[in-house]
């Protein structure tokens, strides 16, 4: 017989279900008073057994400067490593040289929610965002643009890192 | 005449309403119940509590597309879950569930049918129930509806013996098989549970197999038979099936109440079952009978989420091997006693008759159990290992 096999002691005749049967019914009839763990989840949605993670990864949010633009520089950087190529981003210029996005957007269909997208963003503009609230009446409103991922209120992901693995 | 008329017809109206709607907020306190039991809450959005959540059960059922399987025997198929439903509807006709009624007119009995027959009528429509069943798992066309249905009649036929066999000593106890008058007779002094401890516990086991409930459901048998019986089944005809178990519980509890428990007798007290009559002994009776149905409902879902399935030989040998063998020698035993406590004594049914009977079946209890637990007084379901 294979290592690591839990044998069960096997009744050796039929044994009678009296005494099991009255233990039963009194551990059922216990449960009934005891505090339920089921989360009524619109009302609540988070319990001290349950909340969602600091790293989760959902849907983008564009982090905004203090006048309200995006932070995003355009360097092409997410583009570059975003591996389901879910990113579309046509850098512009302004006249004092400072480049922003004339084209931004995200097709949330697309993504895969590795999180490479925030994590090579030099000006930490682009994050993944602790949400998964997403329904929407139609799948185009599905590719978020700049605007909407700028309007975006929900807090951003704090990705793993592997110095600090447990995340202390 | 057309005062006999017309108090059955409200009779008939109101015992049909409460019996459904009792039937709706059962599947309700199942789940319910259930969800308790498991540490979850339940369906609890549906209206307050979720009581409204039968109603959307039912309109959901109703507006679902009716199936019917090509290869189904069309006619069997759309009788069978009428059959299983009518005569779990039937039975409820001769169970007395309060006391009389007056009324300008005359007393109104708290019953539909006041059979003289009453119990026979019971051991007969119970087996008509099964009918449904069967022709259900055969006109469906399909294997495992098949087994189930044959699984149904095999599991009905054997525990009715036991049944009726358990039964047999409230009879004797009572002389007659009327009903009302087994109430009557339990009314004016002890309840048979006590004097036929046995019996009920025979009753019992062998009615929760007679309503297919856990841990006798193998015509339904989810993970093996799939849903068994009902698996061709939708929108309102599988509905049906459902009420039909249901009003089979109700029935069933109805009956434990009015065989075992005194009907709708207010223990301790004589007032309530003496004439003359009133609204309020009437409403206060109903009650009780309400209460007590009530308690066994509960013991139904309780116990349905306790044990899991016995195998099918199982069950067959439980019912052949020791449920019917046992009621047998158990009439045997009782029709001995109240012959020698009732012909050589000269005792009539008392507290003291009852008391002499409650002694000898905790005697018989002992032996019983010891038989039942093969060689030790109740032992757990762990024995030592087969070697």
């Amino acid at each position: 017989m294979a290592i690591g096999i839990k044998v069960m002691k096997r009744p050796g005749g039929q044994a009678s279900y009296l005494r099991a049967t009255l233990k039963g019914m009194a551990l059922t009839f216990s449960h009934l008073w005891r505090p339920k763990v089921t989360m009524q989840y619109p009302e609540e949605k988070s319990s001290k057994d349950w909340t969602l993670s600091p790293r989760w990864r959902g849907t983008h949010r564009m982090l905004t400067d203090e006048q309200g633009r995006a932070k995003c520089v355009a360097c092409g950087l997410c583009p570059q490593i975003c591996p389901a190529n879910c990113i579309k981003l046509v850098p512009g210029e302004d006249e004092h040289g400072n480049r922003y996005p004339l084209i931004y957007e995200i097709d949330e269909f697309r993504c895969v929610f590795c999180g490479y997208c925030q994590e090579v963003c030099p000006e930490e503009a682009i994050h993944v965002g602790v949400h998964y609230e997403n329904a929407e009446y139609s799948r185009d409103r599905f590719v978020y643009d700049l605007e909407r991922l700028c309007a975006q209120t929900h807090p951003v992901s704090t990705l793993w890192d592997p110095s600090d693995p447990k995340g202390e | 005449m057309t005062f006999f008329l017309v108090s059955s017809v409200i009779k008939i109206i109101v015992v049909f309403t409460v019996i459904m709607v009792g039937v709706a907020l059962l599947t309700l306190a199942e789940r319910r119940i259930c969800a308790w039991m498991q540490d979850r809450l339940g369906p609890n959005r549906v209206g307050p509590q979720g009581l409204l959540q039968p109603a959307a059960d039912g309109l959901k059922n109703l507006l679902k597309e009716e199936t019917l399987p090509a290869q189904a025997d069309k006619v069997l198929f759309l009788l069978a879950p009428a059959m299983s439903f009518v005569p779990a509807l039937l039975t409820f006709a001769v169970i007395p569930f309060a006391t009389p009624l007056p009324t300008p007119w005359g007393d109104v009995e708290m019953v539909v049918a006041n059979l003289p027959v009453g119990f026979l009528y019971i051991l007969a429509f119970g087996s008509l129930g099964v009918y449904g069943i069967v022709l259900a798992g055969w006109a469906s066309n399909n294997k495992y509806s098949l087994l189930g249905g044959l699984r149904a009649s095999a599991q009905m036929i054997s525990y009715e013996i036991a049944m009726g066999m358990s039964t047999v000593a409230v009879l004797l106890l009572a002389g007659n098989v009327t009903l009302s008058e087994v109430v009557a007779r339990q009314a004016q002094s002890i309840w048979f549970v006590f004097p036929l401890s046995l019996a009920y516990f025979l009753f019992i086991v062998a009615a929760f197999a007679e309503t297919n409930r856990l841990p006798f459901d193998l015509p339904e048998a989810e993970g093996e038979l799939i849903a068994g019986y009902h698996t061709e089944y939708s929108a309102m005809k599988f509905s049906m099936f459902y009420i039909a178990e249901y009003s089979n519980m109700v029935t069933a509890s109805a009956l434990m109440t009015t065989l075992f428990f005194g009907g709708w007798d207010i223990p301790f007290t004589h007032w309530d079952n003496t004439p003359p009559w009133s609204p309020l002994k009437t409403v206060l009776t109903l009650g009780m009978f309400s209460l007590k149905v009530i308690g066994f409902l509960f013991v139904y879902i309780w116990v349905r989420w306790t044990l899991p399935r016995f195998r099918y030989d199982q069950l067959m040998a439980l019912g052949w091997k020791v449920m019917l063998p046992l009621a047998l020698a158990y009439v045997t035993v009782i029709a001995t006693a109240i012959w020698i406590l009732h012909e050589q004594l000269g005792w009539t049914y008392g507290t003291r008759f009852a008391l002499a009977l409650f002694g000898l079946n905790v005697l018989l209890a002992i032996p019983l159990f010891f038989v039942l637990d093969r060689g030790r007084i109740v032992a757990g379901s762990v024995a030592e290992e087969r070697a």
